[in-house]
């Protein structure tokens, strides 16, 4: 399937070029129905990535890139399924996602996350996946899980610590502080910052370079270079599924799902 | 190096400018969250914003309860 236009994303192949464009409002959270049109994305990418030489990962919504996983669905699960079953339900989904997540990390094509404005916890793991990170200049940065009482679980932690120093992650994760472009830049995350709204426009540009490469040798290096952290992932689901039942947690996404407030609870 | 008073008045120039606000409607002490009629991913905006612009890095904990352009102004002089 060339072209795919999902209630939650899209995507095309032109050129060379496998545009996947996110498009749930408000901000792409990931949630079932995210899930299920990535899974079908990346059935297709077996046949899409024999045609293309690139992937380019986006979002058409002006807020930003992707806010994450669907916390309302989260605390929905923890009420439906209770303390003693929302683990047992959570890996299930967490096994699919990381699924998803590992194919985009490991298809043999250059992947390019361009990324604008929030760029959070699932997004920022998605974004992970991929082999480039361009980042408009008002791109914002976060891993919010531990403000919450969890740890990220879409891939987040093993794909930091394969790219990042032990230090920067601890940053990253221990104060859940939110960072920009340039900061992200700095400490290796980002490969391009441009200006506002240019981040797709320079992902093209990067993604046309690519297609001059020969394609087996380019699939090479980075099957060498970025091996999928297969048992560090295992890991990472494991520990969440771990801190998920505890009433801290149910606690905590009570009040984040239930504000009203300008600015929601988020310790 | 930038005064406070300099900083603040910064602040509500790039505040009017980026959200499209008549910047003579702004005052100091107001509640950003209700002049600029923002929400917190907006103010997320206005913190990168200002961070790009002060060329400063702003913990988003150490903004916990400001919202009010003076406060957020001397939150950016602690860190020139």
């Amino acid at each position: 399937m060339k072209n795919f236009q999902g209630q939650t994303l899209s995507w095309s192949l032109k050129d060379g070029i496998v545009e996947l464009a996110l498009h749930r409002q408000p901000l792409n959270e990931i949630g079932s129905a995210t899930l299920e049109e990535l899974e079908k994305f990346v059935a297709a990418l077996d046949s899409l990535s024999s045609l293309a030489h690139a992937l380019i990962v986006h979002s058409t919504l002006k807020a930003g890139f992707c806010a994450g996983a669907d916390l309302r669905q989260l605390y929905g699960w923890i009420q439906e399924y209770g303390q003693s079953e929302v683990a047992r339900h959570a890996r299930q989904y967490l096994e699919r996602i990381h699924a998803v997540m590992s194919r985009l990390d490991s298809v043999p094509v250059t992947t390019i996350a361009a990324v604008h404005g929030v760029t959070f916890g699932g997004g920022f793991e998605l974004a992970l996946t991929c082999d480039l990170i361009i980042a408009d200049k008002m791109a914002r940065f976060c891993f919010p899980e531990l403000r919450l009482g969890l740890v990220p679980s879409f891939g987040g932690i093993p794909r930091l610590k394969r790219d990042l120093g032990n230090a920067v992650i601890r940053d990253l994760l221990l104060t859940g502080r939110s960072f920009n472009a340039t900061k992200a830049q700095q400490i290796g995350l980002v490969s391009q910052i441009v200006s506002e709204g240019e981040a797709l426009r320079a992902a093209r540009a990067t993604a046309a370079q690519m297609a001059k490469f020969d394609r087996t040798a380019a699939a090479s290096a980075k099957r060498f270079i970025k091996p999928v952290p297969v048992e560090e992932l295992r890991q990472e689901i494991d520990i969440f599924c771990e801190l998920l039942p505890r009433p801290a947690v149910q606690a905590g996404l009570k009040k984040f799902v239930e504000s009203t407030d300008a600015q929601p609870y988020l310790p | 190096m930038l005064t406070a008073e300099k900083a603040l008045e910064e602040i509500l120039n790039l505040a009017a400018a980026h959200f499209k606000v008549p910047r003579e409607k702004l005052s100091p002490d107001d509640d950003f969250f209700k002049t600029l009629g923002i929400d917190s991913l907006q103010a997320l905006d206005l913190l990168t914003k200002l961070e790009n612009h002060f060329h400063v890095e702003l913990p988003d904990y150490e903004l916990q309860g400001v919202s009010d352009f003076r406060t957020l102004a001397s939150k950016i002089q602690l860190r020139l």
